[in-house]
């Protein structure tokens, strides 16, 4: 057992290319809980930041700084009261958040947060992303039908509407990035999410600045489109709560209610890591072929320290301006902790990066690289998530005919346009 | 170390294991048909569909056991996500609750247990007849360049011709008519 454990460790292909079920297995577990953990500190950061945006305080009663707010959420959600309207269709209203739950966390099995840091590699990846994160909408459409109710069942035409009219557009620019990767010398491309960053490698270019700008444009039609297919502000009609309560989830309640927004959150980072992975490098870090000497990579390899040591240190100024009053002992005690315990991951990852910097295939500088791609990695998804908390706060909300209107007779043209001029310029340039 | 372990590892080395194990098939298979029967019995609408969606799903299941990736990611994406959310959309917009309280007013079911009994005998005649046109064993296709083979078969490689670009390029023409003539018959004034 132990060898079979240990012989996945040097591999350099994901678990599900090696056949290996155990790690598979491992894999699946970590990303669900790492995505569950990040599910809950977007919803403190969210609020928080929302909050600031407006100039109020946000939580600051359960734990230091609300930190705690999201266990305190996640338990009162739990603990409440599960109503399913008598009228309502009980079987279909009991199915319509798990179908939602399942396609947003299916998706995760293809991401590439690694060169071997995916559950698995599939030759239609991007094609597996988009078709099983396009049948989230199923979820909600059957919502809004089964609770028998008329804002749910508007608020479910209007996103399904909404996400098959966007859909269009955010395929023709995955489409344009996909055409991309067939420029090397065998003119082949490729689907698949792993081969999608490993092109990037090759071709030594994120694809946003590929052909510029027909690159960014492209980039830009889908950033656009992964908003209105997450159904988030200011897209979000479906649940646009001066007009529709709530949309599609007004009749849910307690556990079946956290389901949809745990599927939503999780939609946001699947969509955010296929823009990462198509056109901001995926797992890459900056400048991976200009600063390639190995002290270059050594500076590089001391980030996720630092990042964490960033924190550890705001933790620990935090601890140091909290009001001296017998009142905040409690949170005093709990934000050092906290700090502390944000130092000794800092710490760890140092000792990783030094322990590991040479290039060669021992199980540290295996563990070091890895470290260090999925950084990357969610680095970069994180940028994207603090954008759609930006997005929300600082836009208001479209009209539904606009909402068309830009989807169908701007985002479409446009996207079928680059689509054909990367096209061309591919011939040209090959 | 027992020896199942030690051939796991031999396998894990040496590249994929094997994953279409007759398992996966009778229970990809049962799923269709148990499903595919919810369809023709409820009388829900919405839960037909939705058993419908379960169907889809389980032949997607399928075409990946026959090493066909890309058939099966388009299934999902143009069947399952595509033309079944316009299905529930349709449906959504009837009255399911009176429509479920009709009496079937069409009875007509002998006419379709005679055409199902003739569909299904012409299955088993090309079963019977036609065995020296199917393979002896499952055709292992290499399932890496899955798409890329599709894609030269369709549009041709170095410059030749695909073996069905003709064909292909006939059927876009033939859908793309059916598109206009739909915007044509729904809109008096474009």
């Amino acid at each position: 057992m132990p060898n079979f454990v240990m012989s996945y460790l040097g591999s350099t292909v994901t678990p599900g290319q090696a056949g290996n079920q155990f790690w598979a297995l491992m894999y699946v577990l970590i990303i669900f809980a790492g995505v569950s953990v990040a599910v809950m500190a977007m919803n403190w950061l969210e609020r928080k930041a929302l909050a600031h945006f407006q100039i109020r305080l946000g939580p600051m009663r359960v734990g230091p700084h609300g930190l705690l707010q999201p266990f305190a959420d996640a338990l009162k959600l739990m603990l409440k009261e599960d109503i399913i309207p008598t009228e309502a269709d009980q079987f279909v209203f009991w199915v319509a958040p798990l179908i939602g739950l399942l396609a947003s966390f299916t998706v995760y099995t293809v991401i590439p947060f690694g060169p071997s840091q995916a559950v698995s590699d599939m030759n239609i990846g991007i094609l597996f992303m988009l078709g099983v994160s396009s049948l989230a909408v199923l979820g909600i459409v059957v919502a809004g039908w089964a609770s028998n109710s008329h804002y749910p069942l508007i608020g479910a035409l209007r996103s399904s509407a909404q996400m098959v009219s966007y859909e269009v557009a955010m395929g023709l620019a995955v489409v344009s990035a996909v055409l991309m990767t067939s420029m090397n010398a065998s003119g082949t491309g490729t689907l698949s999410m792993i081969g999608i960053v490993q092109a990037q490698q090759q071709q030594g270019i994120w694809f946003i600045f590929k052909f510029f700008p027909l690159g960014f444009i492209a980039f830009a039609i889908f950033a656009i489109a992964m908003v209105a297919e997450t159904n988030r502000a200011p897209f979000d009609m479906a649940e646009a709560e001066s007009e529709l309560t709530a949309g599609y989830h007004t009749e849910y309640s307690g556990l079946r209610w956290s389901l949809f927004m745990l599927a939503e959150y999780a939609a946001m980072i699947a969509v955010s890591s296929i823009a990462v992975t198509l056109w901001l490098g995926g797992w890459m870090r900056p400048f991976p072929n200009l600063l390639q000497a190995p002290a270059w990579e050594f500076i590089f390899s001391l980030f996720p320290g630092l990042t964490f040591a960033g924190l550890a240190a705001i933790a620990f100024i935090g601890t140091a301006r909290m009001p001296a009053q017998s009142f905040f002992r409690v949170q005093r005690i709990g934000l050092a902790v906290f700090a502390a315990l944000l130092g000794f991951i800092a710490l760890l990852l140092l000792v990783i990066a030094v322990a590991g910097r040479t290039a060669d295939t021992s199980v540290a500088a295996r563990f070091r690289e890895g470290i260090d791609y999925v950084y990357w990695f969610v680095l970069k998804v994180a940028v994207f998530m603090y954008l759609f908390i930006w997005y929300r706060a600082t836009w208001p909300r479209y009209r539904f005919d606009q909402l068309m209107r830009i989807g169908w007779k701007v985002m479409l043209p446009i996207a079928l346009g680059v689509l054909m001029l990367t096209a061309i310029v591919g011939v040209i340039v090959s | 170390m027992n020896p199942a372990l030690n051939s796991a590892a031999a396998t894990m080395n040496t590249g994929m294991a094997p994953v279409a194990t007759p398992w996966f098939f009778y229970a990809l298979a049962g799923a269709a048909l148990i499903s595919a029967l919810f369809v023709i019995t409820r009388r829900n609408a919405v839960h037909s569909a939705l058993a419908l969606i379960v169907t889809l799903l389980s032949v997607a299941g399928l075409y990946l056991m026959l090493y066909a990736p890309f058939v099966a990611g388009v299934q999902i994406i143009v069947y399952a996500g595509g033309i079944m959310v316009l299905f529930l959309f349709v449906i959504m917009l009837v009255n399911v609750e009176r429509s479920s309280k009709e009496r079937q007013f069409n009875r007509i079911w002998p006419v379709g247990l005679a055409a199902a009994c003739a569909l299904m005998a012409l299955f088993v005649s090309a079963l019977v007849k036609g065995r020296a046109l199917f393979p002896e064993r499952l055709v292992k296709l290499s399932e890496g360049t899955n798409t890329q083979d599709i894609a030269k078969a369709l549009y041709g490689d170095a410059g030749r011709m695909g073996q069905y670009t003709f064909a292909f390029e006939i059927a876009s023409l033939l859908l793309l008519v059916a598109i206009l003539g739909a915007v044509i018959m729904t809109k008096k004034k474009i």
